[in-house]
C-alpha cells in the first residue's frame, strides 16, 4: 500500500447483529494492534433494524471521525435469526459501497469461540430459536475446528465432547446449559466486536479485496410449493 | 431543472427490489432487480426467498440505477425508502439499506408509505396531481381506494378489500385455468380472445343490502368462487373449459366492480381527477373501461405506464420529491419497518 508501517492506522467500523446484542464499534488496526475506541451494543431481539444505524451514527460521533475517514468494515456473517442478520450485513454493504472501501465478512461465533479459548477446546454456541443452538467447535488457540452448524443442543454436545471439549460459552450455551452439561464461561456471551476486527485484521493490513457478505444461514427458507392443481374450492 | 431535489428511491416491500432516482418531476434512472421467478413454482411470493433476494440485489441494483442516472450518492438530497405496508423481512432489508447510504453519505432518509408512492408515481408522467383526487390502487397485495387531499401529509382510505387482493384473485383464476404465475399479464392475453359477456359472474359487494355497510369496499372471495364452480362444473361434465371466455367475463367482473366504486367515489366527492396505481393498473381493460366510463362524467383518468404501475424505485423517489418540495421533516435514523403501516401516514 506503499504506507510506511510505523505509520499504518485503519479506522475500521464493526457491526454485528447475529444475536440479540446489536453492535456497532469503531476499531483502529495498526501494523501491531486493534485497539476499540468506541462500542454501542444494544441487546434486544426484536429491534434490529431500528438500533443499528443510529449506534453507527454514535461510534463515529463518539470518536469525532467522519464516514469518509474509515478504511473498511468488518461485519459479522452469522449464523443468525436472518431478519435481524441482514440488517447487520446490508448496513456494511452499502456503507461500503457508498465509501468505495472493502467490507470483510467473519463468522460470528468466531468471535466468541476464539477469544473464549484459552488452551483448550471451547464449544461456542448462541440462539437458533425452535429448541435448537447455532455452534461450533475451536481448539485451544481458538481456531474453528467444526461448524457453524445448527441443530439440537444434545448433538452439539454430543460432537463436542468427542473432540475433548471442556466448556460451552455464548449466550445460546447460557441458555441451554442445562442440554449441553459443559462448564460455562461468562465471557463472551455475544460476538465480541474488537474479536471480529482481530480476525479480520490480516486482510485489512493487506488491504485484500472486499467479500460478498453473504450470510451463513444454515437453514433453508421455509416454502411450502403450491401442489399443481390444487382446487380453489374448499 | 438542476435546482430541483434529486431524490434516490428505494423498494423492497415485496418481490421486486428497486431502485429510482428522479430530480423534481422527472424521472432520471429506475433500476428493477425482481425475485419473481423464484416465486413461480410456490404460486405465490415466499417472504424469507424475497428477503434473501432483496440483500443480493440491493447494492448492484443501486449501481445500475446511479450509473443510468450518471449521478453519485454525494450528489443526491435525500433518499427515500419504502417503510410499510409490506412483507416485514423485505422491508427491513430495504431500510437497513437506507440508512446505510444515509449514514455513509450524510444524507437525510424519508420512511414512506407504499401506497402513497403508488399515488405519487403518476406525477412523473403526468406532473404535479391536482387535489384532492381519488386514487385506485389495485395489485396482488392490495386494492384500496383512497381520498388524496394532501399527498405530503395524509390520504383518507375509503374502502379497501375485506378479502383477497385484486390481483391475488387474477393469480388464483389464472392457476386454476392452467396458466403462469403471476396471472395478471396471462389473463389479459387470454381474455383479449374471449366474450366478456359470455359468463355473468358475481360482482361482489355492489348489492343494494351491501352498499351502506361496504360502500367502497371490495371483495373478490365469492368471483373466485363461482368461477370455480363454473370450470369445475364444466370438468365433471367432461365439457372442454372456454379458457378465453372464463378469462374475459371474469376480468370483465372485476374491473366493473374497481371502475363503478371509484367513479361512484369520484362523483359522490365532486372530484374530477381518478389516479390508477399497482400492478392490476397494467390490465388493459382496466385503463380502457376506466377511461371510457369516466368521460361520460368528465373525469379525467390518470394511469401511468405499465412499468411504473407495478413495484419500483421511481415510485418511492418521487413520493420523496414530493415530500421534500412540500418542507416535509426527514424521518429519524431509527425510523422502524412497519408492515402494517396504515394509510393516514405518508412519511414517518
Ligand atoms: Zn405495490
Amino acid at each position: 500500500m506503499g504506507v510506511r508501517i510505523g505509520w499504518f492506522i485503519v479506522l475500521v467500523l464493526v457491526v454485528d447483529s447475529s444475536t440479540p446484542a446489536v453492535t456497532a464499534a469503531l476499531v483502529e488496526v495498526t501494523a501491531s494492534a486493534v485497539t476499540t475506541r468506541a462500542h454501542r451494543c444494544t441487546v434486544d431481539a426484536r429491534a434490529h433494524g431500528e438500533l443499528l444505524a443510529p449506534q453507527v451514527d454514535a461510534v463515529l460521533a463518539d470518536t469525532g471521525a467522519r464516514p469518509a475517514d474509515l478504511g473498511a468494515i468488518v461485519a459479522g456473517l452469522g449464523p443468525g435469526p436472518f431478519t435481524g442478520l441482514r440488517v447487520g450485513l446490508v448496513t456494511a454493504a452499502t456503507m461500503g459501497q457508498v465509501l468505495g472501501i472493502p467490507a470483510y465478512g467473519v463468522c460470528s461465533l468466531d468471535a466468541i469461540g476464539y477469544p473464549a479459548a484459552a488452551g483448550e477446546p471451547v464449544l461456542a454456541a448462541s440462539d437458533a430459536r425452535r429448541r435448537e443452538i447455532y455452534w461450533a467447535v475451536y481448539d485451544g488457540a481458538g481456531q474453528r475446528l467444526v461448524g457453524p452448524e445448527v441443530g439440537a443442543p444434545t448433538a452439539a454436545a454430543e460432537q463436542a465432547r468427542a473432540l475433548a471439549v471442556t466448556a460451552a460459552v455464548g449466550d445460546g450455551a447460557h441458555r441451554y446449559a442445562d442440554a449441553l452439561g459443559l462448564p460455562l464461561r461468562p465471557e463472551p456471551r455475544y460476538p465480541d466486536a474488537t474479536a471480529l476486527a482481530t480476525l479480520a485484521a490480516e486482510r485489512i493490513r493487506a488491504g485484500a479485496p472486499g467479500d460478498p457478505l453473504t450470510p451463513l444461514y444454515l437453514r433453508r427458507p421455509d416454502a411450502v410449493a403450491a401442489t399443481a392443481r390444487k382446487p380453489v374450492l374448499p | 431543472m438542476a435546482d430541483e431535489p434529486l431524490i434516490l428511491g428505494i423498494e423492497t416491500s415485496c418481490d421486486e427490489t428497486g431502485v429510482g432516482v428522479v430530480r423534481g418531476h422527472t424521472l432520471l434512472a429506475d433500476a428493477l432487480a425482481s425475485s419473481v421467478d423464484q416465486h413461480a413454482r410456490f404460486g405465490g411470493v415466499v417472504p424469507e426467498v424475497a428477503s434473501r433476494a432483496h440483500l443480493e440485489a440491493i447494492v448492484p441494483t443501486m449501481e445500475r440505477a446511479l450509473t443510468r442516472a450518471g449521478v453519485t450518492l454525494a450528489d443526491v438530497d435525500a433518499i427515500a425508502v419504502t417503510a410499510g405496508p409490506g412483507l416485514a423481512g423485505a422491508l427491513l432489508v430495504g431500510v437497513a439499506a437506507a440508512k446505510g447510504y444515509a449514514v455513509a453519505a450524510e444524507k437525510p432518509v424519508y420512511g414512506v408509505n407504499h401506497l402513497a408512492a403508488h399515488v405519487a408515481v403518476d406525477t412523473l408522467e403526468h406532473g404535479p396531481l391536482p387535489e384532492p383526487a381519488i386514487a385506485l390502487l389495485v395489485s396482488g397485495g392490495h386494492s384500496s381506494l383512497l381520498l388524496v387531499d394532501d399527498l405530503a401529509r395524509g390520504v383518507t382510505p375509503l374502502g379497501a378489500t375485506i378479502d383477497d387482493a385484486a390481483g391475488e384473485a387474477f393469480d388464483k383464476i389464472a392457476r386454476l385455468l392452467g396458466l403462469p404465475f403471476p396471472g395478471g399479464p396471462y389473463i389479459d392475453r387470454e381474455a383479449r380472445a374471449g366474450d366478456p359477456a359470455a359468463i355473468a359472474f358475481p360482482r361482489g359487494l355492489t348489492a343494494a343490502k351491501d352498499l351502506a355497510a361496504h360502500r367502497y369496499d371490495f371483495s373478490f372471495s365469492g368471483l373466485k368462487t363461482a368461477v370455480a364452480r363454473w370450470v369445475e362444473a364444466r370438468q365433471r361434465a367432461g365439457e372442454p373449459v372456454p379458457v378465453a371466455d372464463v378469462a374475459a367475463s371474469f376480468q370483465e367482473a372485476v374491473c366493473d366492480v374497481l371502475v363503478g366504486k371509484a367513479l361512484d367515489a369520484c362523483r359522490t366527492n365532486g372530484i374530477e381527477t381518478l389516479v390508477i396505481g399497482g400492478g392490476v393498473a397494467a390490465n388493459s381493460r382496466l385503463r380502457a373501461m376506466a377511461e371510457q366510463r369516466a368521460a361520460r362524467h368528465g373525469i379525467r383518468v390518470r394511469v401511468p405506464r405499465p412499468g411504473l404501475c407495478t413495484d419500483n424505485g421511481a415510485m418511492v423517489a418521487a413520493l420523496g420529491s414530493h415530500l421534500v418540495a412540500a418542507g416535509v421533516a426527514p424521518s429519524r435514523l431509527d425510523l422502524p419497518a412497519d408492515s402494517a403501516m396504515p394509510l393516514t401516514t405518508v412519511s414517518v
